[in-house]
Parts: C-alpha cells; sequence; structure tokens
C-alpha cells in the first residue's frame, strides 16, 4: 500500500526531473554527461511476487526442482523447531506482543487492503488523466498552429498579385500627377505671354492716343485768331457761291 | 560445458561453486566508495522490484519491517537470553 504513495513522489521527481533537464538546456547546460534522449521506459505493472507477504516467489521457485511444492514449507517448520528447542527464539511475553499485533495486521491487510488499494489506483489514474489531457491539448494547439502556419505560407504566395496592383495604383497616381502639373505649367505660361501681349497693346493704344491727342493739340495752337477768322469768312463766301448755283441749279 | 574462464570477482554469487565462496567474499571492493556503491546497487534493486510499480502490494514494506524485526530480534539476543525456560538445551 504504502508503494502506491511512494509511487506518487518518485513518479513526480521522474517526470519533473526529465522535464527540468529539458528546460535547463535551453538557458544553461548543467548536466556533462551527454544527454540520452530515449523516453523513460514506463514502470512495471506489478511487483516482484511475495508470498505470504513476507517471503519472495523466487526462493520457492529456487527450491522447487531440488524438494518439490512442499520443500520451503518443511524447511520453514524445521527451522521453527530447531529455534525453539534450542531456545535461539525465546518465548516470553514479547512473544503475546508480536502475536496480539501480527493478528490485528493480518486481520487490517486483509479486510482494508483492496479498498485502499483501488482507491490509490483511483488517484494516480487521475493524476495520469490529467497530464495526459495537457498532453492533448499541447499537441492539438500545436498541430493548429502548424495548419495556420501552412495557411499563411499560402497566403504568401497570393501577395504577388498584391504587389502588382499596388504598383499600378502607384504607376496611376504618378502619371495623374504629371499630367497635372503639365496643365499648370501650361496655363502659368500662357497667362504670362497674355500678359506680355496686354502690356504691349496697351502701350501701343496709349501712344496711338497721346500721339493723336498731341497732333490735335498742335493743331489747335496753330490755327491762330485771325487765321479763323480768314477761314470763316472764305467758308462763308465759298458757302453762298454754292448756295447760288445750286439756286440756279433748282431753278433750271 | 565449458565458458571461458572469467575472475572470481566478477561471478555471480548463485553461479560461485562451494568451496570457493571465502575467496569469492574477499574479492569484493571494501573501499567506502565500493561499500557506499554496493548499499545504492542493492537499495536500488530493491526499490524498482517492490515499491517503483504501478500496483505495488505489502510485500514490499512487510519484508522490510520483518527485516527489522529479526535484526533488532538479533541485535537484543544477549538480553533475551535471560529469560530462557531451561539452562541446558
Amino acid at each position: 500500500m504504502l508503494s502506491r504513495l511512494v509511487f506518487i513522489p518518485a513518479s513526480a521527481l521522474k517526470s519533473s526531473g526529465s522535464m527540468g533537464a529539458g528546460l535547463v538546456q535551453a538557458s544553461r547546460c548543467l548536466h556533462i554527461s551527454p544527454q540520452n534522449q530515449a523516453p523513460v521506459p514506463p514502470l512495471p505493472e506489478k511487483s516482484g511476487k511475495v508470498r505470504h507477504g513476507i517471503i519472495p516467489e523466487e526462493f520457492f521457485q529456487f527450491l522447487y526442482p531440488k524438494t518439490g511444492v512442499t520443500g520451503p514449507y518443511v524447511l520453514g517448520t524445521g527451522l521453527l523447531l530447531y529455534l525453539l528447542s534450542k531456545e535461539i527464539y525465546v518465548v516470553n511475553h514479547e512473544t503475546v506482543a508480536a502475536a496480539s499485533v501480527g493478528a490485528v495486521l493480518i486481520y487490517a491487510v486483509k479486510k482494508f487492503g483492496p479498498g485502499i488499494a483501488t482507491f490509490a489506483d483511483k488517484l494516480n489514474d487521475e493524476k495520469a488523466a490529467k497530464v495526459q489531457e495537457v498532453k492533448d491539448t499541447a499537441v492539438n494547439s500545436l498541430t493548429q498552429a502548424i495548419e495556420a502556419e501552412k495557411k499563411e505560407q499560402w497566403r504568401v504566395e497570393g501577395r504577388q498579385m498584391l504587389f502588382d496592383a499596388k504598383r499600378n495604383n502607384v504607376a496611376m497616381i504618378l502619371e495623374t500627377n504629371y499630367r497635372e502639373r503639365l496643365h499648370m505649367v501650361t496655363n502659368e505660361v500662357k497667362k504670362r505671354l497674355e500678359y506680355q501681349v496686354q502690356l504691349q497693346n496697351l502701350h501701343h493704344r496709349m501712344e496711338q492716343e497721346y500721339m493723336v491727342d498731341w497732333v490735335e493739340k498742335n493743331v489747335v495752337k496753330s490755327i491762330t485768331p485771325q487765321q479763323e477768322k480768314e477761314s470763316i469768312a472764305k467758308c462763308i463766301a465759298d458757302l453762298k457761291a454754292l448756295a447760288k448755283t445750286t439756286q440756279a441749279k433748282v431753278s433750271l | 560445458m565449458a565458458d571461458r574462464p572469467v575472475p572470481l570477482s566478477d561471478k555471480k554469487l548463485m553461479d560461485v561453486k562451494l568451496g570457493e565462496l571465502p575467496t569469492w567474499a574477499t574479492t569484493g571492493d571494501f573501499t567506502p566508495n565500493g561499500i557506499i556503491s554496493a548499499v545504492r546497487r542493492g537499495h536500488d534493486r530493491f526499490f524498482n522490484k517492490y515499491i517503483n510499480v504501478k500496483k505495488g502490494g505489502i510485500g514490499g514494506v512487510a519484508m522490510l519491517l520483518t527485516g527489522y524485526v529479526i535484526l533488532s530480534y538479533v541485535w537484543e539476543y544477549d538480553h533475551i537470553k535471560h529469560d530462557r525456560w531451561r539452562k541446558y538445551h
């Protein structure tokens, strides 16, 4: 029974030992001997067979070829009689105590042994199931990670198309930008040239007007009052003559 | 069956002939390291056979307790001698 309780820390120690080695190896190698990566062999299912609780079965097998099945029992009886008769084993108060304690122990083992055994086995099975669950979830998550990784790799192949589309976009943007700037440049240049043209026209016109004005002014200035009177008199004389001729024409 | 001659110290106890037993007993490694390693080996053999198993029984512990009882009787024999019922056997 105690063996089952002992099994628990031993297995925990074993598992943690191997895990500890695995964990430590990542950061700092403490072990000097080469690591044995083989999986730990599983524990044996049953202990060595023991007859009557205290005598290993191998003893009976050892004596079987020479003495048969009853050999060890005869040996035991003879030994017991010898010890008693020679009083190598002395019967005293301790014998009574040992007998009663032995009886109680044997009764307890026979009665409660199987129950405790199943209980301990149940504990062990629960522990093993928990650890197995952890391992299963780990394996599952890792396989899922592998699937996701493969999907990502497939996606990367599609990225080439994405790059082509982006390249086209960028090329188009560059083209439009270039054309906008071309338009702007032509517009600006045209405006400047037109301005120059307008300026020249303005100059031309102003010079013309100024000159006309100046000529008129000078002409008007040159007409002296006397010349004016003479020209007016001449005009009147001409008009009179014209009137006479037209009158003559009309009357004709 | 004539096997190759094996040195006496390498033979196991069951293979040693009765006449060679005393010489065989002296070929052991009695340095402190040797004694400790022998105790270690014995402990490992017992432990791995009877205790470090999945479904152990009462045998492992019971054998240890019985051995303790017998050993303590042997150590106390000089004291128990005085409880004998007869003087001459």
